[in-house]
């Protein structure tokens, strides 16, 4: 096995190569020098990878404008990326909320260039279930596509898509399965794996039930409705439940009026194109969910992104476009679309509202937050970004999200004014040509509402807010003092862990696996290849000791695999207990 | 602009020409350069900034002058927005619409699924167990043993490799094409297509290229073009991928698709045929497997077949099948796949209950096509009122013999049958479409929808009212 030196990777200074020969375990990471890692973990790929000096950590120290000019980072473009048209280069994720943050690039480049990779995974040639039975047709899908499927997917897919058999609650079964032939195909055992901690479903207010309140609601107007509508909204699907909930959740959310659909997903790329059209303008953050792409894409608006939760990006941008007009006509744009998200789900971050708010009110341009992940999971009483950074839901245009995570169903909704709600009743694709949503899922989220809003008569929802809360802060803290690096907002309950390198992602699904706890991990094309991750989602549901559970058997792992990779961690807080009061201390 | 740092840059060499000559007195001489250096710049460059600022406030100006148009149109006081019907209760067989109770014409229950005990304790089962939400997509633990269950089904039922399934059925086809068709690819379309499809297309960014409905010599007549097209550019056509989209059961026409027909043209052309058989799945055929048990024609031929499970199988969501090959290439490929929640188990349970009762009945789909061709006789020979689609197709539409003008006054015409019926205890509905997004748009129209709960009285009831409405309204 040989060690290839990237062609276009950087020496850092005194980076004089000394090579070290394959061992038999992971070698401790050594400043300064090439390092070669074959995880002795059985089932993941035996790999070389090359280790540079660190760059210098950037710090974000939380003032106006402080974000680092210059992106040092090599950055390989995603598929996505290239399709969608989206980030030329990623910004530093800079928070401010929360207290003096710091956001650690990775200490080195813990690059495993994906050709690199392929190359010495060496190519299985396992594709005779693959094969297309039409050889004379032009191919049905791309080479590089296969390539990457055979050769890198291909190889740690029992990552995903893992079966389970129970409520996604903070506990679930999974069924357990082998693959005799390199994950090509499955077989399954038989057996179940019970009792695994989630930390993957979005289960943020512990929503996932098969009992109580909300599931007996949701049993009643099973027997009585079915499950299904079989028409639309604009023809005969829209049922008094659909009414009973869209006006719960106008009040929920402090707006005129909402509107709900069947799909979170199309929420976005139905909608986004009854509001904007050629000639409008859409500002899109560059890390923006596939669904708001998709939407902007079919709204055939021209579209420009801006850099992940950047401000000067942003304002250059809004300046430019009203400035110059559209291209070539220089005629003023008819409108200008901002389009963000309140939690991004692959970084953790929070979108700086506050900023895009000023800029939004300055620009006049208008406002699209998509809170999906936002919205019950922030907030003192779980009403999302807006409560959170205490703004008015007024200041937002269209206030989007989902009942997916917080609210343990289905569907997505928009909120706004009831000029905008009207509008979009008679032009929303979703309504004129979808199927409503389903009686019993509707049901779920108008009882989840209710206990969220307190209306149930318990304070039962406001103490899993609570309790998602604390339970988030503990968890990053914990996290960081162990000495991984984290990504996102302190408040944030989706806890991006930064695995780096496409090979620990086998590795860590399995690991944790075995320790019966179910993880998140994602890389390619999810994320750039070379910021392989994993993400735990924290629930009201966990209590201290799931948590605590979680946290030694992701230390131990950590360990295993090598992962602490912060070199400023964060000293443990001994023996005081864990309360609002509690400030950061760095080690440096 | 230009002109101002060139002037100070002279300025400065000229002071420092003066400072240079004069050897004596250098310390005087250099405070007095430094002044008059000093007193330059002042001088020249605000002149510099002047320019600059002045564009700055221009810029500001333009900003400040800038009007967007509202974010939506205003509304109109005297056109004010359709407000929807309200259905009180289950939207089943008898239906209560705005206060009315009526025997429904206008749900795609095709099969009466929607109020069936089983179905119903199979979905309160599976709620008991699972939950509602599933708080996931299918990557990341939102895969449910139900799901896979399904997919078996719904492959085992179609006779096909592999199925997967959507949580919605719009995104079903809408995610499907976008998966194997991009940007330089060919996709030959018919007109009639459905919206979902439109937006799939619209989405994969290929060139579309639409035949008229359901005309075979048309779409020989343009993938002879192409051919043509290819020859000049070999190279080029040898990358290029061809689609054939088409519904089995055209949700616009009620039509049904010449497929051994496409099949024919298919490897004539080396085009790939993707079918969409929403309202076909569960009707047509005599296991109701679709269009392609109908023709017979071999399901291999069809590279994908996608249906939504909203109508038939009275659930929600949709699936696609085909062989594995195909198929599989949607789990990683299909965005309302990959990056939307799974469907809730539920639905999933309620859709294999409901499969169970189509294997176990195979009579339903015989007397749901009986019933199609009695109201069909019954309704012809309406003055004033056509019917389109075939007679076998339990959802088919109404229109007017003769346009009264323009698109709105046939609406109105059109709306106020149905208002009659809906007063005398039978819900109809108009097909509603976005008139400013369809790229084909289709004439206005009352769609029919037959249902096997509608009894022989119930089907003649409705022929007769519906005559009875367009010689009142329409005479």
């Amino acid at each position: 096995m040989g060690v290839e030196q990237g062609g276009s990777s950087p020496l850092g200074p005194g980076g004089a190569p000394s090579l070290k020969g394959p061992g038999k375990h992971l070698l401790k990471p050594y400043l300064g020098t090439w390092r070669i890692i074959l995880p002795g973990t059985p089932g993941v790929l035996p790999s070389v990878c090359l280790t540079l000096p660190p760059h210098q950590e950037v710090s974000s120290d939380g003032a106006p404008g402080a974000y680092p000019s210059k992106n040092k980072r090599t950055h390989l473009p995603t598929v996505w990326e290239l399709e969608s048209g989206a980030g030329v280069g990623r910004s530093f994720r800079g928070e401010r909320k929360g207290g003096p943050w710091t956001f650690e690039e990775r200490p080195g480049v813990k690059v495993v260039s994906a050709g690199k990779h392929c190359v010495l995974c060496g190519i299985v040639n396992k594709s005779e279930v693959y094969k297309d039975v039409l050889s004379e047709f032009v191919p049905l899908y791309q080479d590089f596509e296969n390539f990457y499927t055979r050769n890198l997917y291909m190889r740690i897919r029992d990552s995903w898509n893992r079966p389970i058999c129970s409520v996604p609650g903070a506990k679930f079964d999974i069924l357990e399965r082998v693959s005799y032939d390199y994950n090509w195909t499955f077989k399954y055992t038989g057996r179940i794996v019970n009792d695994v901690i989630n930390m993957g479903s979005y289960n943020y207010l512990g929503f996932a039930e098969n009992s109580g309140v909300c599931a007996d609601a949701a049993a009643e107007i099973t027997l009585k409705y079915g499950v299904g509508v079989c028409s639309t909204r604009r023809e005969i699907g829209n049922l008094d439940k659909h009414e009973e909930l869209e006006k719960l959740a106008a009040k929920f959310l402090g707006v005129d009026a909402a509107m709900a659909f069947g799909m979170g997903f199309a929420t976005n790329s139905m909608n986004i194109p009854a509001l904007v059209g050629k000639g409008c303008l859409i500002l899109s953050d560059e890390l923006n969910h596939a669904s708001l792409v998709l939407g902007a894409r079919l709204s055939g608006a021209t579209i420009r992104v801006f850099k992940h939760n950047n401000m000067q990006s942003l304002e250059k941008l809004l300046k430019d476009a009203i400035v110059h007009g559209q291209p070539r006509t220089h005629r003023p744009w008819k409108k200008i679309l901002i389009l963000v998200e309140g939690i991004y789900s692959m970084e953790g971050s929070i979108v700086h509202l506050p900023d895009i708010v000023s800029l939004k009110k300055k620009y006049k341009a208008y406002l699209y937050l998509d809170e999906a992940h936002s919205i019950g999971a922030l907030g003192p009483t779980g009403r999302g970004v807006v409560e959170y950074f205490g703004l008015d839901p007024r200041d937002v245009d269209i206030m989007m999200g989902t009942f997916t995570k917080s609210f343990g169903a289905a569907g997505g909704y928009i909120g706004g004014t009831k000029e905008l709600v009207d509008y979009l009743r008679t032009h929303s694709h979703s309504a004129v040509y979808a199927t409503s949503m389903s009686p019993p899922v509707v049901e779920q989220i108008i009882a989840s509402m209710k206990c969220i809003m307190g209306e149930d008569g318990t304070t039962l929802g406001q103490e899993r807010v609570q309790q998602l809360a604390e339970n988030t802060r503990y968890f990053r803290r914990k996290l960081q003092e162990m000495g991984f690096i984290i990504y996102g907002n302190d408040d944030s309950p989706v806890v991006p862990m930064m695995l780096y390198m496409p090979a620990k992602i086998g590795a860590f699904g399995r690991e944790m696996l075995k320790r019966n706890i179910g993880v998140v991990v994602v890389g390619f094309p999810a994320t750039p290849i070379i910021e392989s991750r994993a993400r735990f989602c924290v629930s009201a549901a966990h209590t201290k000791e799931m948590l605590d559970t979680a946290l030694n058997v992701i230390n131990e792992v950590g360990d295993l695999l090598q992962l602490k990779y912060s070199r400023h961690r964060l000293v443990p807080l001994l023996d005081r207990p864990f309360d609002e009061t509690t400030y950061e201390e760095n080690e440096d | 602009m230009t002109l101002a740092p060139a002037d100070a840059g002279q300025q400065q060499d000229g002071v420092r020409a003066t400072v240079g000559v004069s050897g004596d007195g250098a310390s005087l001489l250099r405070a007095q350069a430094n002044r008059e250096l000093k007193e330059g710049i002042k001088l020249k460059t605000p002149k510099f900034f002047k320019k600059l600022t002045a564009s700055m406030n221009e810029i500001e100006e333009i900003i400040e002058e800038w009007q967007p148009e509202p974010l939506v149109p205003r509304m109109s006081k005297e056109k004010p927005a359709p407000s929807y019907n309200i259905v009180s209760g289950p939207p089943c067989h008898k239906i209560t619409v705005n206060g009315k109770q009526c025997i429904n014409f206008a749900s795609f229950n095709f099969l009466g699924l929607l109020d069936n005990d089983r179905v119903k304790n199979q979905a309160l089962q599976s709620l008991r167990k699972y939950g509602v939400g599933t708080c996931g997509p299918r990557g990341f633990y939102g895969t449910f043993d139900v799901h896979l269950e399904l997919e078996d089904r719904l492959a085992k039922f179609m006779r096909t490799e592999e199925a997967i399934i959507y949580s919605y059925g719009f995104a079903t086809i809408a995610s499907a094409i976008p998966a194997y068709s991009k940007r330089g690819d060919i996709v030959f379309v018919d007109e009639a297509a459905c919206f979902s499809i439109q937006k799939g297309l619209q989405a994969s960014r290929s060139h579309i290229k639409y035949f008229r409905h359901n005309d075979m010599e048309d779409l020989e007549r343009i993938l002879k073009q192409q051919e043509l097209e290819d020859q000049k550019n070999p190279r080029k056509a040898r990358v290029t991928r061809r689609f054939i989209v088409v519904e089995g059961l055209y949700m616009n026409t009620g039509a049904i698709c010449p497929l051994p027909e496409l099949v024919k043209l298919k490897y004539k052309y080396k085009v790939r045929i993707f079918l969409e058989e929403s309202l076909s799945f569960g009707v047509l055929g005599q296991h109701g497997r679709g269009v392609t048990e109908h023709f017979g024609v071999n399901i291999d031929d069809i590279d994908l077949i996608s249906a939504n499970m909203e109508n038939s199988l009275a659930s929600v969501g949709g699936f696609c099948c085909g062989r594995s090959f195909v198929i599989d290439h949607q789990r990683l490929s299909g965005q309302g796949y990959c990056f939307s929640a799974s469907l809730p188990p539920m639905l999933a349970s309620a859709a294999i209950e409901a499969l169970n009762i189509m294997e176990e009945d195979q009579d339903i789909f015989r007397l749901l096509r009986d019933k199609c061709k009695l109201i069909h006789k019954e309704l012809q020979g309406i003055s004033g009122l056509k019917v389109v689609g075939e007679s076998i197709s339990p959802a088919f539409h109404l229109q007017l013999e003769q346009s009264s003008g323009s698109r709105e006054s046939d609406v109105r015409i059109l709306n106020r049958i149905v208002e009659y019926c809906m007063d005398r205890k039978i819900a109809l509905t108009q097909a509603h479409y976005l008139e400013k997004e369809e790229k084909f748009l289709p004439p206005p129209s009352i769609r029919v929808v037959v249902t096997v709960e509608q009894t022989e009285e119930e089907l003649e009831m409705a022929a007769n009212l519906i005559k009875e409405a367009a010689q009142n309204i329409l005479q």
